[in-house]
């Protein structure tokens, strides 16, 4: 079954990447469809026999890959809860957005070749996530880098695709570069690369005796580390590749410019699948982090900062997609700050939840971007409501579960709820030094997560329309095979949380005694430190923590409403006002023109400079110019005689050179 | 049949292929026509023949195997003494695999002289697959010297507008290092009294003369690799060659270095190797930074891919002199997948280059457009330089990066730079000839690859990801003999240790 899982997206690629012309349009979206939903349907089924706590972790060994010496790793799956729960993200995400595409691309000349690349991007990220080893999990960390690299610029006359194409794939490179120093670290660590190995070795590893502790284990750039210094290094190289991939702050500029790419695309790879997998690989190797708590600290900083950046950054943008983009990246922050805490559970529940209620906003982006004739300007928009009333309810359940709506204290709530309090929750009784600080950031970037969806509502679908006559003439509600994946991630969105929060977080936990549902469900595949009590104590808060989600969204909506219903003259008058710190966010805090200028100019100026005078002037210069032009000076100056073919002379230079060395290596010899 | 020398038959037969052409004395169409298909037969045959060669070969041996041995210059003790272990054996794979392909690259686009043109590349391959065999040091300097003379003609007749600045700096570059090396084999002679490799093999040298002698041969394979700084006429050679000089260029001879060093510096000059190693680590992680800035910045197609090549090369020589298992094995590894990719990639450059007659970038963009068959090709072969897992390109440069992370981390984080770098020149590229619109009015007319350019294109595509997927076919075959290269190496290593404490006790 797992094979088929696996395989079926990949045979769905083959077929429609290479017989695409051959068999049509119709049947390449067929085919990459149906082997999807068959996909998904196993993976629930999968998922369900962990969810009831009757399947074991298994791993499946399908080929040998690398064996050198004591470096050995095989094409292998292995499937844990951890494992379950991302194929049904991947997979029931991915089904729906194959669906969904035959609608929204239904104009585009490229079909085949667009659900080609679908496929083989799922096919990418299953490998990563039932991979058993580092190397196969780094195959599909970039797999889904390539597909990534080659959807964003699937329409590939636009040059600003090109370039956020490459952009997306350059800056992940930089994050892969501390990922792979990170797997060469654990490697030497471990002496292996194996997930089995290394977790079974991780525990012993810390906890080894007072000699072994302060043994030098790694130098890592003249650094040298004992044990635990060593894994700080590791785990940080390892989430800095987290950071590439999930877009965290520093690392995110590729992020929003990926919203080139068709919204499909956006809805999977740039919102529920890829973008965790920064997550996931923090998640499994849990083992790891738990032993640093410099390297969760770190984590907690990382994902907190990200939370409100990007929450920020989103508040004041005007492209429909690049306003959930940035929702995206401030999501994922959260997750991270959940991570660094030591709320795996918390950590991958959000993942989970936000694959349902973030897809459901893309695809319901597309659903409007469709109806009004491609434009993503939400200046140009406005009043929509009634044109396409089935996508703005969609588009509403995508809000609410986003912004978390539910009552504290309940069971009643959409799927943001539970999994975005948890994290909340979880950051204020957190014990790491930016527990606090992260505690403080994700409260605020509520009260802006709740704003800028509201305001993105708002601007969308109600006030007066504000796009052209033509434009609303067209205007038109989608396809049925655009909306039915609407209803179906709906489904998810309002009840993901209440149905699986129990196995997930766990909901009845005291000090002393974890919920065993929790317990029974993850089992081996999210490891806590003994020290680690955040599952023991994050339903036991303060009346006002657990409120503070819930009063931040309110907040977040009346001034949204107020904004943009009530005296829409507002944001206008307040960005006028506050003229510096609107161009700061709009221009995205200027991480790209600062990047531009320190890391890319800089580049590009040296590789001249390289090229024109290393190698030109200096070692041409002094190498075979020079001593070319040099004997020929001495030709044409003295031995006139002679035919002069260039390469005796340099000859028989060479072998007076040769003679001299030769005499100096042999002093008296024979 | 078990006792056919099939060493030298594979070494010789084309050979005979060039011998038939030359005795094609007309000039017609007809004739120009057979010299083209004896070239190819020729070539194929020696392939398949050469397949003997992997077939017969043992895995589990570490020495050499299918060895011929017959006095050749008896005053000397110089002897043909041929054959093959698992550092070899591939290479010699890799060079009669490529050889059929060179010669269809050359089908229409070599237009004057091809009966010469051919009986270059023959006698050339013969050369070449006698540098892999040869266990004389003598005959082996005979191959590798000789093996320029074809080379430098292919260059200096059939090359472009600047081939003779070109194919003499290749000259010049070539002939410094060889002439040390002789010395340095002349001085091996004196001190060991044999010319005999196997015999050299387990010979000790002292520690002072592994040093000149080392020098002496890194000078010639730091040359053919080729190391930063001697580099630069990489790049000229690979612009001014017609398209199968390139592929031969980037996929054969520039192994030769990375051959050499694996074969003498490391195994017989193992003290001075450990002496020298930071040295060429140096060299190497520059190399890797400093050559892919610059192809960043290049404007010549074929200009990028032989600046990309040195920065791969970078990893070779990393990975060999970290003079452990992972390491050496990676760099193998990633000589013969960058034979198939650099040899790849100049196919690609020479199909745009028929058609346009011009390597510049700028005068391309939007080929997706007409050529998406080509545009397929091409990504693939450039994930493959870029090191994307699932290509034969990520499993050597990743293992020299676990060899080098493993001896020093300053060199694995230096070099591992370089996997930031290339997606950066080599996507650039890509973007620049392939995608965006199709604006260019020279360019509208352009077809998609014929039929001999998907042969020529295809299988390539399948072996870079078959070895990608699958590359124990190759480790399987060069274990036993690495295996064997780094004990020895640890060994004289040690060796040296407990002398020195031996003394100071």
């Amino acid at each position: 079954m797992l094979h088929l899982i696996v395989f079926l997206p990949l045979v769905g690629f083959l077929i429609a990447g290479l017989f695409g012309k051959q068999i049509g349009d119709r049947a390449s979206e067929l085919v990459t469809s149906g082997f999807l939903v068959i996909a998904a349907l196993l993976s629930w089924v999968n998922f369900i026999s962990f969810w009831a706590g009757n399947a074991e972790p298994f791993t499946v060994e399908v080929l040998r890959w690398i064996t050198i010496g004591n470096f050995s790793v095989d094409w292998a799956f292995r499937v844990d809860t951890l494992t379950a729960v991302m194929l049904i993200v991947v997979n029931t995400v991915s089904a729906l957005v194959h669906i969904y595409s035959i609608g929204y691309m239904s104009h585009d000349p490229h079909r085949p070749r667009f659900f080609a690349y679908l496929s083989l991007f799922t096919f990418a990220m299953l490998m990563l996530v039932t991979s058993d080893n580092l190397i196969q999990m780094f195959f599909g960390w970039e797999g889904v880098g390539l597909a990534s690299y080659l959807l964003i610029g699937f329409w590939f006359k636009k040059p600003t695709a090109n370039a956020a194409a490459i952009k997306a794939f350059v800056v992940n490179r930089v994050g892969d570069f501390g990922f792979a120093l990170g797997i060469f670290g654990v490697f030497v660590l471990f002496g292996s690369v194996n997930f089995d190995v290394i977790f079974a070795n991780a525990a012993g590893f810390a906890d080894a005796s007072a000699d072994a502790k302060n043994q030098i284990v790694l130098t890592f750039l003249g650094a040298e580390l004992t044990r635990d210094g060593a894994i700080t290094a590791v785990a940080l190289l390892l989430f800095m590749g987290a950071m590439g991939k999930s877009a965290q702050f520093l690392l995110h500029t590729w992020l929003p410019d990926a919203m080139e790419g068709p919204t499909p695309v956006s809805a999977l790879i740039h919102a529920a699948t890829m973008v965790t997998a920064g997550v996931f690989l923090v998640a499994r190797m849990s083992p790891i982090f738990e032993l640093s708590p410099t390297a969760l600290t770190f984590v907690t900083l990382v994902g907190a900062t990200t939370a409100f950046f990007a929450a920020t950054v989103g508040l004041v943008q005007n492209d429909i997609k690049r306003v959930i983009a940035y929702s995206t990246c401030s999501q994922l922050g959260y997750m991270f700050a959940a991570l660094g805490v030591g709320a795996y559970g918390a950590s991958i529940f959000h993942l989970f939840t936000h694959a349902f209620f973030k897809a459901l906003l893309f695809l319901g982006a597309g659903s409007v971007i469709h109806a009004v004739s491609n434009e993503q300007d939400m200046r140009k928009m406005g009043g929509l409501r009634t044109h396409i009333p089935r996508t703005y309810w969609m588009m509403i359940i995508g809000t609410v579960a986003l912004t978390g709506l539910g009552i504290p204290g309940t069971v009643l709530g959409t799927a943001g709820f539970f999994s975005k309090d948890a994290i909340i929750e979880s950051l204020y009784v957190g014990q790491n030094g930016f527990a606090g600080y992260a505690f403080m950031m994700t409260v605020v970037a509520a009260l802006f997560t709740s704003f800028y969806s509201w305001r993105l509502i708002f601007m969308t679908f109600h006030g007066k329309p504000r796009a052209s006559a033509e434009v609303m003439s067209h205007i038109h509600e989608s396809p049925n095979v655009m909306l039915v994946p609407l209803y179906v991630l709906a489904v998810g969105a309002v009840f993901a949380g209440w149905v699986f929060h129990t196995h997930f977080i766990g909901s009845h936990h005291e000090v002393g005694h974890i919920d065993p549902h929790y317990l029974g469900f993850w089992k081996d595949a999210l490891f806590l430190g003994p020290d680690n009590k955040i599952l023991e104590t994050f339903h036991e808060v303060p009346k006002l923590v657990k409120w503070s989600p819930f009063i931040m969204m309110a907040l977040g909506f009346v001034t949204a409403w107020w904004f943009y219903i009530r005296s829409p003259g507002m944001p206008v008058e307040l960005a006028r006002q506050h003229n510096g710190l609107y161009k700061f966010l709009l221009n995205k805090w200027y991480f790209d023109e600062l990047y531009h200028l320190i890391f890319v100019r800089p580049a590009m100026w040296l590789g001249s400079q390289l090229w024109k005078k290393g190698d030109g002037k200096l070692i041409d210069g002094f190498g075979p110019d020079g001593i070319s032009a040099r004997v020929l000076d001495v030709t044409r100056g003295v031995v006139k005689l002679q035919s002069g073919y260039l390469y005796h002379y340099a000859f028989a230079m060479l072998i007076g050179a040769a003679i001299l060395i030769t005499y100096m290596m042999f002093p008296g010899a024979r | 049949m078990a006792d056919l020398p099939i060493l030298t038959v594979v070494t010789f037969l084309p050979l005979v292929g060039a011998l038939i052409i030359f005795l094609i004395w007309e000039d017609s169409e007809v004739a120009r026509r057979n010299v083209r298909y004896v070239a190819l037969f020729t070539t194929i045959v020696t392939f398949l023949v050469s397949l003997g060669i992997w077939y017969r070969f043992d895995n589990a041996q570490s020495g050499f195997q299918m060895v011929e041995k017959t006095d050749w210059i008896q005053q000397g003790g110089i002897a043909y003494h041929m054959g093959v272990d698992g550092i070899s054996m591939l290479f010699v794979i890799l060079t009669t695999f490529l050889m059929p392909f060179c010669v269809l690259a050359s089908w229409e686009s070599v237009k004057n002289r091809i009966r010469e043109y051919m009986i270059a590349f023959l006698i050339l391959e013969t050369l070449m697959i006698g540098v892999f065999c040869a266990l004389d040091i003598v005959l082996f300097y005979v191959f590798f010297e000789a093996g320029l003379i074809p080379m430098f003609l292919i260059i200096g007749v059939w090359g472009g507008a600047r081939r003779v600045y070109a194919s003499l700096k290749f000259f010049l570059y070539t002939l410094l290092g060889s002439v040390l090396m002789l010395l340095a084999i002349m001085a091996m002679y004196w001190q060991a009294g044999t010319t005999d490799i196997p015999t050299l093999l387990a010979y000790q040298f002292p520690t002072n003369m592994q040093t000149w002698l080392w020098v002496a041969f890194f000078a010639s394979f730091a040359v053919k690799m080729p190391m930063w700084p001697v580099h630069t006429w990489l790049p000229d050679a690979h612009v001014e060659a017609p398209t199968a000089g390139s592929v031969i260029l980037a996929a054969i001879l520039l192994k030769m270095g990375g051959y050499g060093f694996l074969r003498f510096s490391l195994p017989m000059f193992p003290l001075a190797s450990a002496d020298l190693q930071y040295f060429v680590f140096t060299l190497s992680v520059i190399a890797i930074i400093y050559t892919s800035l610059v192809a960043l910045m290049q404007e010549d197609i074929k200009k990028l891919i032989a600046y990309s090549s040195v920065a791969h090369m970078g990893y070779v020589t990393m990975g060999i002199f970290t003079a452990n298992i992972h390491g050496v094995q990676g760099a193998i590894f990633q000589m013969l997948a960058h034979g198939l990719v650099s040899g790849a990639l100049f196919l690609c450059v020479g199909v745009v280059y028929d058609r346009m007659h011009t390597r510049e970038i700028a005068a391309y963009g939007g080929l997706v457009n007409n050529m998406p068959k080509y545009a397929v090709a091409f990504l693939i072969f450039t994930m493959a330089n870029v090191g994307l897992p699932g290509t034969a390109g990520f499993v050597g440069e990743f293992l020299t990066l676990l060899g080098a992370f493993q001896t020093n981390t300053w060199v694995a984080f230096g070099a591992t730079t370089g996997v930031v770098l290339s997606a950066a020149y080599a996507l650039w590229l890509y973007r620049r000839v392939v995608f965006g619109a199709l604006d260019k009015e020279a360019l509208k007319s352009i077809l998609d690859l014929n039929s001999r350019e998907k042969a020529l294109l295809y299988p390539l595509i399948v072996l870079v990801i078959f070895f990608g997927v699958y590359p124990s076919a190759v480790f399987d075959v060069t274990q036993a003999s690495v295996d064997n290269l780094i004990n020895n190496y640890q060994a004289a290593i040690e060796g040296t240790v407990k002398a020195a404490q031996a003394v100071s006790n």
